[in-house]
């Protein structure tokens, strides 16, 4: 059944949307999604170490991001810039350092647009188990720390409180960042990962009006996303990532118009 | 022995200094089970910080904090929620503790918003707010209340008819409850014990005593028993930048 590489590549993004719709979702509501694009870009530095020492490329990048993500925390603590900078520069020089470093790995060839965009036709099977697995282990966690991470989201002070641990929730949604970046890399690719976190979150934020309904709407936005994105993919022979993001996108401009009803009935 | 096991909460000379400044000093307090205590003092006299102190919000404070128990239900006296969060008043009561549906709306009913129960948070009144947090903190049947302003914003006739829900509470769970008030009216009426706070403790014991007390005299003027219009404040001593007190 997956000798097929495109029913691979649509079972391995229906895996990928169950994951980013949950997170994507609090990456909204926290405010993080330049955070999410500084993880994204440092797995390129992720992926070239793969490469380097023949390593798993999924393990490598959410070692790496994991890396990035507490050197921001340290950096955050240390410096008096602000964060947005802080995120922009480990962004673009983990982003430099592994463009650099593939320039010294003149002995593999790199299909850098791949990288960068997603290649349906480089998922293998064992994509398809770290990304299953991967993808069930990230929402099983998710669900362990939803109450005291949702809490904080809401009011940190409440959650503190009331005896909920926000920080530890916190330390741990981080590591399930650097996780999902891990396991979609190589079908969004890694510049268009933060859009497929957002984008179905985004469109759901338009039509609920519950956390649940935001959560369950972001799920149904990306799997429409990847299927239709994909589709369009091998239809057209464009690359798997920005088809996903510009169907995602199609769906997003859909929801506006709910948006619009929405305010007229209320008027 | 058994006064030791009523206690729910228990301050020893807290402070917290926050850049070179001390927000409150030297605090000592503690909370039993079915009494309340409350908090009075001027504006920046820090009260709230005392409350957050005994909560475990602040991490580094000075002296030490005993909390036990973790049944905790907080009514803080500023909230920033992000609207845009899809959050209707139904989610929002089971923010930190999953309750049932009798629960809730017996903890609505009981603050007169049971109405409001499927809008959205962002499209309440203030007042109206104010009535389903204090529903959120009263809901999970808590050991310890702590109610930082619980009434600010709720109309006059809504404002008594809380605070005697306060007072039944902590009748009925046999909770403690950390009050801060502006109200010099509840606060003689409902308390067990007053803490008067101006950066460190004024004074406090029983509403009649510290009613009695020069120093809380000097703070709140001598009509103090009429409604606090104003908050004058005259001390025998001055607080300088540092937070250190000089006699005068």
């Amino acid at each position: 059944m997956f000798d097929d590489f495109f029913i691979r590549a649509l079972v391995a993004g229906i895996g990928v949307a169950f994951v980013t719709g949950p997170l994507g979702c609090f990456v909204i509501w926290r405010r993080l999604s330049y955070f999410g694009d500084t993880l994204a870009h440092s797995a390129l530095l992720g992926v070239t170490l793969a490469f380097t020492m023949e390593f798993n490329i999924a393990i490598s990048v959410f070692v790496i991001s994991s890396i990035i993500a507490l050197i921001l925390i340290q950096l955050q603590k240390k410096t008096n810039l602000p964060g947005d900078a802080l995120l922009g520069l480990l962004a673009h020089s983990s982003l430099a350092v592994g463009l650099v470093v593939i320039g010294f790995l003149t002995f593999i060839r790199f299909d850098i647009m791949g990288l960068l965009f997603g290649d349906i036709l480089a998922v293998s099977v064992n994509d398809l188990l770290i990304i299953w697995i991967g993808g069930a282990l990230i929402l099983l966690v998710l669900k362990l720390i939803w109450k005291p991470l949702f809490a904080s989201t809401v009011n940190y002070e409440l959650a503190e409180a009331e005896g909920l641990n926000p920080d530890r929730a916190k330390a741990i949604f981080t590591i399930l960042m650097a996780a999902i970046i891990a396991i979609s890399i190589k079908m969004v690719g890694l510049l268009l990962i933060t859009g497929m976190l957002i984008i179905p979150a985004a469109m759901a934020r338009n039509l609920s009006s519950s956390p649940q309904s935001m959560v369950i709407y972001s799920i149904i936005g990306g799997l429409l996303s990847v299927i239709i994105g994909l589709f369009t993919s091998l239809e057209f022979n464009t690359s798997s990532g920005p088809s996903i993001i510009t169907a995602a996108l199609l769906l997003f401009i859909l929801s506006l118009f709910k948006i619009k009803q929405t305010i007229k009935l209320k008027n | 022995m058994s006064t030791d096991q009523n206690i729910l909460v228990k301050l020893n000379d807290a402070g917290l200094q926050l850049n070179n400044k001390w927000l409150v000093k030297g605090v000592s307090l503690q909370v039993e089970k079915g009494k309340i205590v409350t908090l009075i003092g001027p504006n920046g006299s820090g009260k709230s910080t005392t409350a957050k102190i005994a909560l475990g919000i602040y991490k580094k404070i000075d002296g030490s904090v005993e909390k036990y128990t973790n049944k905790v239900g907080y009514v803080p006296q500023k909230i920033s929620i992000d609207w845009t969060l899809p959050l209707r008043v139904n989610d929002f009561m089971m923010l930190t503790e999953s309750l049932n549906k009798d629960t809730i709306d017996e903890a609505l009913s009981l603050t007169g918003v049971i109405h409001l129960k499927d809008k959205n948070l962002g499209d309440l009144s203030g007042g109206e707010f104010q009535r389903v947090l204090l529903a959120r903190a009263i809901s999970k049947k808590p050991d310890l209340l702590v109610l930082d302003e619980p009434v600010q914003g709720v109309d006059f006739t809504g404002e008594i008819a809380l605070y005697e829900l306060i007072k039944k509470i902590s009748d009925e769970l046999s909770c403690g409850i950390l009050l801060i008030s502006h109200d010099l009216h509840t606060v003689m009426s409902a308390t067990d014990h007053v803490v008067c706070l101006n950066g460190h403790v004024c004074c406090s014991g029983s509403p009649m005593d510290v009613a009695k007390n020069n120093e809380y005299k000097a703070l709140f003027g001598e009509q103090a028993s009429q409604i606090l219009s104003r908050y004058e404040h005259k001390h025998d001593h001055i607080h300088t930048d540092e937070g250190e007190i000089k006699k005068n």
